[in-house]
């Protein structure tokens, strides 16, 4: 096991991907996700300058502030950074971006624009923050709130949750996975698969809330995750300009190739399990799900679909970057136009 | 007495029986003689079925607000012919389709029935089509009836439609024209007259004009969401844009223009593109812009540049959909919670169409903010003469952007520091190399440095520098046009209820003797000249078509001190203002 370089690629060190100082709560699940996309930006060698950090409203959405401090940044509206992003995509398709939303944001509020997102396949690593409750607002349920699970007050969930995963997949999401932020490992790996990816990859991250959902009578605390998670695969992420050979789990393994040549590596902990079977992937984890488990891993990938850059054919050369000259058409075109309107 | 050239003709119909080609055939038909139209046409929110008519009003003195005496009309819907004979003046014309069996209900009015079923069987043996060209024999009457050249009649038809269709069409035309040429007497009521043109005209609808204005002005991203009256703006510009704004290289067209979820998210798109240096622009309408307002807000606040077009309809909530207003022009100026004031440009004219939506794209990315170009129905979707547009000549204003090497030689830079004194900050976009010029936009508190503050002076030092932004821009706006007469009294108006005034000021001069001022307004912040002359006039008539007098309250905000001067001309009723409307209302306030 070769240890770990100071610095990557591009020469830069880890702490040339960190960013401002958190405002979270001590020992909030948001502040492992911000750390391990920290590990994989660097360790993925990315272009500070050329990730597009996207959030709406919440605990969550305040993160961009915390890492990849050289990365534009858009902390937008509540539920709609989705919209937002399809906006940065179209105008410069050069850019990496990484969403980063809450349960409540992309559940609720955002629900819309998260299915219409997916349905174009948009580029972007779409990180949820899953805590099961509306935490700026002071702890009430979210979206994503598993039934039964009870408020710190007593107040029990009756309602049927909302899964981004399923949900996703149904809508044909080419990139769906679950995690825990308490399973950095996994997390970091997923994450760097997830930027592999040419269209939307969403990780819904089970992320503890200490202050308002971290008691026993709750299933989104810490303690509730680690007892129920079910990891699927041990998974490896190997990236294309990797030439030294690299860590990968033992056993039989499988894997699948991004269009960029990246490769994520896994070897199946749940048997049967096929994470290219669309239909009886989104079986197992609603059927996991209802018994109460929460199976983490990569759900569902399938990475050659068409992307909204496709279905809207735009021009290779960033739009931002195209000059007057070809923006702007002549005169002799008005002329042209104004004569078929005489 | 004989009436040349200054009439109006209507056509009463049933909607989706394909009178539009037959309408727009008459009107072009007229058009090419030389003779200044207007088409206005008025359907019901609905597919098929339902009663729509279609005003036409020739004017040789260049008259194009809406007429509502008819002159001549053309029943071809049983549900509503009763009351279209009913509302005529004495001495109209009228024809009728022969079955309706119309021809003794006025005494005081000349009608004839037309046969138009059967000239349509005669003509056309398959039953599908007979339904639609039944609408080109009306046409062929009128050629006949009122003097219209058969040559031009020919030559529009031959502009909208082509092959089978425009036989099938061309043949329905002349059977009209044969059977009136035969049946019916000569009338020198009404007649058309061939008129000299000076110049070059066009005609087009103010959506097309608008989608051309961001064609030239290079648009790159555009989100939107249908809403009637503004898809055909959009379904415009993407028609223009596959023809003439193709990349060299991918033959694709070199803007991104995205059907969304719905407004809320098609503002979203516009100010994430705006954000990342594209041109991004969005056409809606009132429900539209209602909301799309958090996002407008967030970009005032977050200083991001982006179109937002909105063709006013008639509210409140759905309300008539089909029918045209100026009242969202609070919500216009307004849109956000929050303190936030607009740049906002009132297009009267198509050539104002289309130079404003120009205009607007370098104001947005100069003044970092959203800017609204503030259409409505009447503009938008009906028909009216034009001179052909001037090019918009220079480059494109892409406003303060930093770029790396810009960035270099900048020690400290801060994304909301008012470094030149005028408000205006610089911006860096994403994707920017070099390591210098990232930051995080947020819509919550920030500073100088855009960094997150609850700090009360730097969140107000931020509020007060944007406030000082949009104000400045008041100078660079399109200027108010005065036409002077050196009185005391003057009207005001915007956007267009423009015909109706200036035909109303020839209508109180001619008849009534009074001579007013008139200064249009194109533009908001309102720039000092419109203080000024509301300060010279002793009172001002606001002319405006919303109920609330909109306009009027903001001039009141901007110039309290004028406030006494002001007088509301009203009209809401959802049909386009008349001269008569304001020539009686001023009448009335002058007593």
């Amino acid at each position: 096991m070769s240890t770990s370089p100071t610095t990557n690629k591009l020469g830069l060190s880890l702490q040339d991907y960190t960013g401002g100082k958190s405002t979270l709560c001590v020992g909030c699940g948001h502040e492992g996700i911000t750390l391990q996309i920290i590990h994989a930006a660097f360790e993925l060698g990315l272009e500070p300058h050329q990730v597009a950090k996207l959030s709406g409203i919440g605990c969550s959405s305040k993160t961009p502030a915390y890492f990849l401090r050289s990365a534009w940044g858009f902390n937008s509206i509540h539920g709609r950074a989705a919209a937002v992003c399809t906006g940065v995509a179209l105008a410069n398709r050069s850019m990496k971006n990484l969403l980063v939303s809450g349960d409540g944001d992309s559940m609720s509020i955002g629900l819309n624009h998260f299915t219409h997102l997916i349905r174009r396949n948009v580029p972007v690593v779409y990180i949820i923050e899953d805590n099961g409750v509306y935490a700026l607002t002071k702890g009430q349920f979210s979206a994503t709130a598993d039934q039964g699970s009870a408020l710190r007050w007593g107040q029990v969930n009756e309602l049927p949750p909302v899964d981004p995963c399923t949900l996703a997949m149904e809508l044909g999401c080419g990139f769906v996975a679950r995690s825990f932020s308490g399973n950095p490992k996994q997390l970091k790996t997923l994450i760097k698969a997830a930027f592999a990816h040419p269209g939307t990859a969403v990780l819904d991250v089970i992320s503890p809330c200490v202050t308002w959902n971290n008691h026993e009578t709750s299933t989104r605390s810490y303690q509730s995750a680690k007892q129920r998670e079910i990891p699927l695969q041990e998974l490896g992420f190997i990236p294309p300009f990797h030439t030294e050979p690299v860590e990968i789990p033992a056993g039989e393994s499988r894997e699948v190739t991004f269009p960029d040549g990246s490769r994520i590596t896994f070897r199946t902990l749940h048997e049967d399990y096929d994470p290219s079977n669309r239909i009886e992937a989104w079986r197992i984890v609603h059927e996991s799900r209802e018994k109460g488990e929460l199976l983490t891993g990569l759900l569902y990938c399938h990475p050659d679909k068409p992307t909204l850059h496709d279905f809207v054919k735009t021009t290779q050369t960033p739009l931002t970057a195209l000059p007057q000259s070809t923006l702007k058409p002549g005169p002799e075109v008005l002329l042209r136009i104004m004569e078929e309107l005489a | 007495m004989t009436r040349v050239n200054n009439f109006s003709i209507e056509v009463a119909t049933v909607n989706g029986s394909g009178s539009q080609t037959a309408n727009n055939v008459l009107m072009r038909a007229i058009f090419q003689m030389g003779v200044p139209v207007s088409g206005k046409n008025f359907f019901p929110s609905n597919i098929s079925g339902m009663p729509t008519w279609f005003q036409i009003r020739l004017s040789h003195r260049g008259y194009a607000a809406r007429k509502p005496e008819t002159d001549l009309m053309v029943c071809m819907n049983p549900e509503s012919a009763a009351e279209d004979i009913a509302r005529l003046p004495p001495g109209a014309l009228c024809i009728y389709d022969e079955s309706l069996k119309l021809g003794n209900c006025r005494q005081d009015i000349t009608a004839f029935g037309v046969p138009f079923q059967e000239l349509a069987t005669a003509c056309c043996p398959e039953m599908k089509f007979q339904r639609l060209v039944k609408n080109m024999v009306y046409v062929g009457v009128l050629v006949r009836l009122l003097g219209i050249e058969m040559s031009e009649a020919t030559l529009a038809l031959a502009r909208l439609l082509k092959g089978k269709a425009e036989a099938l069409n061309h043949a329905a035309m002349d059977a009209g024209y044969q059977w009136a040429l035969a049946n019916l007497p000569d009338q020198e009521e009404l007649r058309v007259q061939r008129e000299p043109r000076s110049g070059a005209r066009l005609l087009i609808d103010g959506n097309t004009a608008c989608a051309l204005g961001a064609l030239f002005a290079g648009v790159t991203v555009v989100g939107w969401y249908p809403i009637t009256p503004s898809t055909g703006l959009i379904e415009g510009l993407a028609e223009y844009a596959a023809s003439h704004r193709l990349d060299p290289e991918t033959a694709g067209p070199t803007v991104a223009i995205l059907q969304m979820e719905d407004e809320l998210a098609s503002a979203g798109m516009v100010v994430g593109a705006g954000w990342a240096g594209a041109r991004s622009m969005t056409a809606t309408s009132g429900p539209g812009l209602s909301l799309m307002t958090e996002f407008i807000g967030l970009a005032y606040y977050a200083e991001v540049p982006g179109v937002f077009v909105d063709v006013q309809r008639v509210g409140p909530s759905t309300g008539l959909p089909t029918r045209s207003s100026q009242s969202d022009i609070k919500l216009c100026a307004k849109a956000g919670h929050g303190d936030t004031l607009h740049i906002n440009l009132y297009p009267a004219t198509m050539e104002e169409c289309f130079r404003f939506t120009y205009d607007a794209f370098d104001l947005a990315e100069r003044f970092q903010t959203p800017v609204f170009l503030v259409s409505d129905l009447d503009l938008a979707m009906q028909s009216w003469i034009t001179n052909p547009f001037e090019y918009p000549e220079g480059n494109l204003d892409r406003g303060k952007v930093l770029d790396e090497e810009a960035l270099k030689k900048i020690q400290a830079w801060g994304r909301y520091r008012d470094v030149d004194g005028d408000g205006i900050p610089y911006r860096t976009l994403p994707g920017t190399p070099g390591g210098k010029g990232a930051y995080l936009t947020r819509g919550s508190g920030h500073n100088a440095q855009a960094v997150y503050t609850e700090n009360p002076a730097e969140y107000t030092e931020v509020l007060l520098r944007i406030q000082r932004k949009i104000l400045s821009a008041a100078s660079v706006l399109p200027q108010p046009i005065h036409l002077e007469c050196g009185g005391k009294r003057g009207v005001l108006a915007y956007g267009s209820s423009d015909p109706a005034v200036m035909e109303a000021l020839d209508i109180l001069r001619e008849h009534h003797g009074t001579r007013l001022d008139y200064l249009r307004v194109r533009a908001l912040p309102f720039s000092e000249t419109i203080g000024g002359f509301l300060r010279s006039m002793e009172v001002v008539y606001v002319v405006e078509q919303n109920r609330d007098g909109q306009m009027a309250a903001l001039l009141k905000e901007f110039f309290p001190k004028e406030a006494p001067r002001l007088r509301s001309v009203l009209h809401f009723d959802s049909t386009p203002i008349t001269a008569q409307t304001i020539v009686d209302q001023i009448l009335s306030q002058e007593m």
